[in-house]
C-alpha cells in the first residue's frame, strides 16, 4: 500500500536493494557505507541515493543510525520500502528524510540507476 | 491517522519545538504500522543509550533534547557501555567516557530511571494484564507481548523517546487481536538454550509482526529469554503466539537443517579468547543458578557476567558475587555483551556465548569472531 510517512520532494539516482537492511549492525555511521559482507549492497555507500529496500530489520537503534548518517552528510536523500518498519521511520521522521511505501508491482519497476523525482504531494510521487 | 484537535496543535509546533518532534515521530510511526490512532501508555523502555551504538549525534540530540523535555509516564532504560564501578579495568579512553555520562545525565535530567537493564520485565513489577506499555528493546518488547500479557509495538529508540514524552503510542496492530498466518513448528529434539536461540532467529526471518509457534516443550527462564533475544536481532516480528494456529497457516518446520544454517550464519569461530553470558542481562535466577553450576569449577579463561545493576545488588547481600569471582568471573552491570566497547578485535579474535543476539552483534559490529555454545558445553569445556 502507498503511505506517505515523511513528507519532501527531491531529485536523485535509485540504489536498489532485494535484501532487508539492519542499519544498527550493518551500515557504517561515519561513511554510510553497508559492512555486511553478506548483504546486496556489500562496499556500496547510501550517500545521496534515493535508496530503495524491502524493510528495515534489527535492532530499534537502528533509529539513531539514520540520524547519524544524516548529521555526517552520508544519508540517502529520500528512502522508498514495500514495507515500513519502525526503526526507518521514526529515523527518517527525526532526520527529515521523505520516506514512502510502495506496491510490490511498483517495488519491482524501480532499477538500480534509475533517475527519478520523489514528491510526496504529488498523486503519483514517483516520476521516471 | 485520526488526531484529537490536541494532538494536531501540538504536530503544528504550538507546543514546542520538542513537542512537534514527538509527535512527528508519533505520525510516521502510526502511519507505518496502520495505527487509527494515538492511545494512552502506562510505561516506556527507552533504547539508545550506549555510546557505541548512538554516537556522537545520538549524544548531541540528547543533551539538545533533555533541556526542556521531561518524561510523563514510568520511563525505564536500556544498558550503557561500561560500569562504572570498574571501568577502569578496561582500558576506555576519556572521550567514550565522558560521552557516555553526557548521555546517562541527559536521560536522568528528563526524569527517566537510570536501571541500564535489557531485561524490565523481570527487575520491575508487571503491571496488571493488558497494560498498554511502549519497549524499545526488542528482547523486552517480545517477553512483554509473549509472556507479561503486557502490549507493545516493537518500539524504535524515537518512538519509545516519543511515547515517554507524550504518554501516548499509535494503536498498531500488535496492540490489538493477532492472527499470524504463519506456524512454526519446533521439531529440535532436547532443545537447549542455544537452540531456542536460533528458533527465535529463524522465526524473525519469517515472520511478519507475529508469529504462531508449536512444538515447545516447557521452557525454563533461560531459553525464554534466548528466544525472544533471537527474534528481535533478524527481523520485525514482535509476538510469539504458543499454539497451531488456523488451519489455514503456513506451516514451516524449524528441524536440523534449519537449525545448522542459523548455526553455519552466527558461528564463525572454533574457539573463543573470552566466554561472555548474558545478552540478554542474566537476571537473579540465572545468577543463582550459574554460581550453584559453578561450585568447586573455576574458567579457565576470562569470563564477562553481565547482570542489572538491581541483581547486582541483591547477589553481593546474597554472597553470589563472591563465588561467581573465586570461579573466575568479571561481573559487569549497567552494560551487556551486545555493542559492549569492552570487546573489540583489538584486543580480542573471538568469543564464546551462548547468546545468539550476543552473537549476531559481536559479529557484525564488534567484528569479532563467535564461537556457539550452551551454558552447560561452556562449563564442561571451559572450566576445571
Amino acid at each position: 500500500m502507498n503511505k506517505v510517512l515523511v513528507a519532501g520532494k527531491v531529485n536523485g539516482t535509485i540504489l536498489k536493494s532485494k535484501d532487508s537492511i539492519n542499519f544498527l549492525g550493518t551500515v557504517d555511521k561515519k561513511t554510510g557505507i553497508i559492512s555486511d559482507k553478506n548483504h546486496d549492497l556489500y562496499n556500496k555507500s547510501l550517500k545521496d541515493s534515493i535508496l530503495v529496500f524491502p524493510s528495515g530489520v534489527g535492532s530499534s537503534v537502528g533509529a539513531y543510525t539514520i540520524y547519524s548518517i544524516k548529521s555526517n552528510d552520508v544519508a540517502p536523500l529520500a528512502m522508498i520500502c514495500k514495507k515500513a518498519d519502525l526503526t526507518v521511520a521514526t529515523g527518517c521522521a527525526l532526520a527529515n528524510i521523505p520516506l514512502i511505501t510502495i506496491s510490490e508491482q511498483e517495488f519491482s519497476s524501480l532499477e538500480n540507476g534509475m533517475k527519478i523525482t520523489l514528491d510526496t504531494e504529488n498523486s503519483t510521487p514517483i516520476l521516471h | 491517522m485520526e488526531l484529537t484537535r490536541e494532538e494536531e496543535s501540538a504536530l503544528k509546533g504550538e507546543h514546542g519545538e520538542t513537542m512537534q518532534m514527538a509527535y512527528r515521530i508519533l505520525v510516521a510511526t502510526g502511519e507505518a504500522t496502520d495505527a487509527e490512532k494515538l492511545i494512552p501508555i502506562e510505561w516506556t523502555h527507552l533504547s539508545g543509550v550506549n555510546y557505541n551504538t548512538i554516537g556522537d549525534a545520538g549524544e548531541e540530540f540528547l543533551s539538545s533534547v533533555s533541556k526542556d523535555a521531561r518524561v510523563k509516564v514510568k520511563t525505564t532504560l536500556n544498558p550503557m557501555g561500561f560500569d562504572i564501578d570498574n571501568v577502569s579495568n578496561y582500558g576506555l579512553d576519556e572521550n567514550f567516557i565522558s560521552k557516555q555520562l553526557s548521555i546517562k545525565n541527559s536521560y536522568e535530567t528528563m526524569g527517566v530511571t537510570p536501571s541500564f537493564s535489557c531485561i524490565p520485565y523481570e527487575i520491575f513489577d508487571i503491571p496488571k494484564d493488558g497494560t498498554q506499555v511502549a519497549f524499545a528493546e526488542s528482547n523486552a518488547a517480545i517477553h512483554a507481548n509473549s509472556y507479561d500479557n503486557l502490549k507493545t509495538n516493537k518500539e524504535s529508540a524515537f518512538s519509545a523517546l516519543a511515547s515517554a514524552l507524550t504518554g501516548k503510542s499509535p494503536n498498531s496492530s500488535l496492540r490489538k487481536e493477532e492472527t499470524p498466518n504463519i506456524t512454526i513448528n519446533m521439531k529440535i529434539k532436547n532443545p537447549n538454550e542455544l537452540s531456542y536461540g536460533m528458533l527465535g532467529f529463524f522465526a524473525g526471518k519469517v515472520g511478519d509482526t507475529s508469529v504462531n509457534i508449536s512444538g515447545l516443550s516447557n521452557m525454563d527462564n533461560r531459553q525464554q529469554k534466548a528466544m525472544c533475544g533471537g527474534m528481535g536481532t533478524s527481523g520485525t516480528c514482535a509476538k510469539f503466539i504458543f499454539g497451531d494456529g488456523d488451519s489455514d497457516c503456513e506451516k514451516i518446520d524449524f528441524d536440523e537443517k534449519e537449525l545448522q544454517n542459523v548455526h553455519d550464519e552466527l558461528n564463525t569461530a572454533e574457539n573463543g579468547d573470552i566466554i561472555t553470558l548474558g545478552s540478554p542481562q542474566l537476571g537473579l535466577e540465572e545468577i543463582t543458578e550459574l554460581s550453584q553450576k559453578l561450585k568447586g569449577r573455576s574458567f579457565k579463561k576470562r569470563c564477562m557476567v553481565f547482570t542489572p545493576r538491581t541483581v547486582k545488588v541483591q547477589m553481593q547481600k546474597l554472597g553470589y558475587t563472591n563465588e561467581l569471582e573465586k570461579a573466575g568471573c568479571e561481573i559487569l552491570s549497567d552494560c551487556c555483551t551486545c555493542l559492549t566497547p569492552l570487546i573489540n578485535k583489538d584486543n580480542v579474535d573471538a568469543v564464546t556465548t551462548n547468546s545468539i543476539k550476543g552473537a549476531f552483534y559481536l559479529n557484525n559490529s564488534n567484528k569479532v569472531g563467535v564461537n556457539l555454545k550452551p551454558l552447560s558445553e561452556i562449563i564442561e569445556d571451559e572450566t576445571k
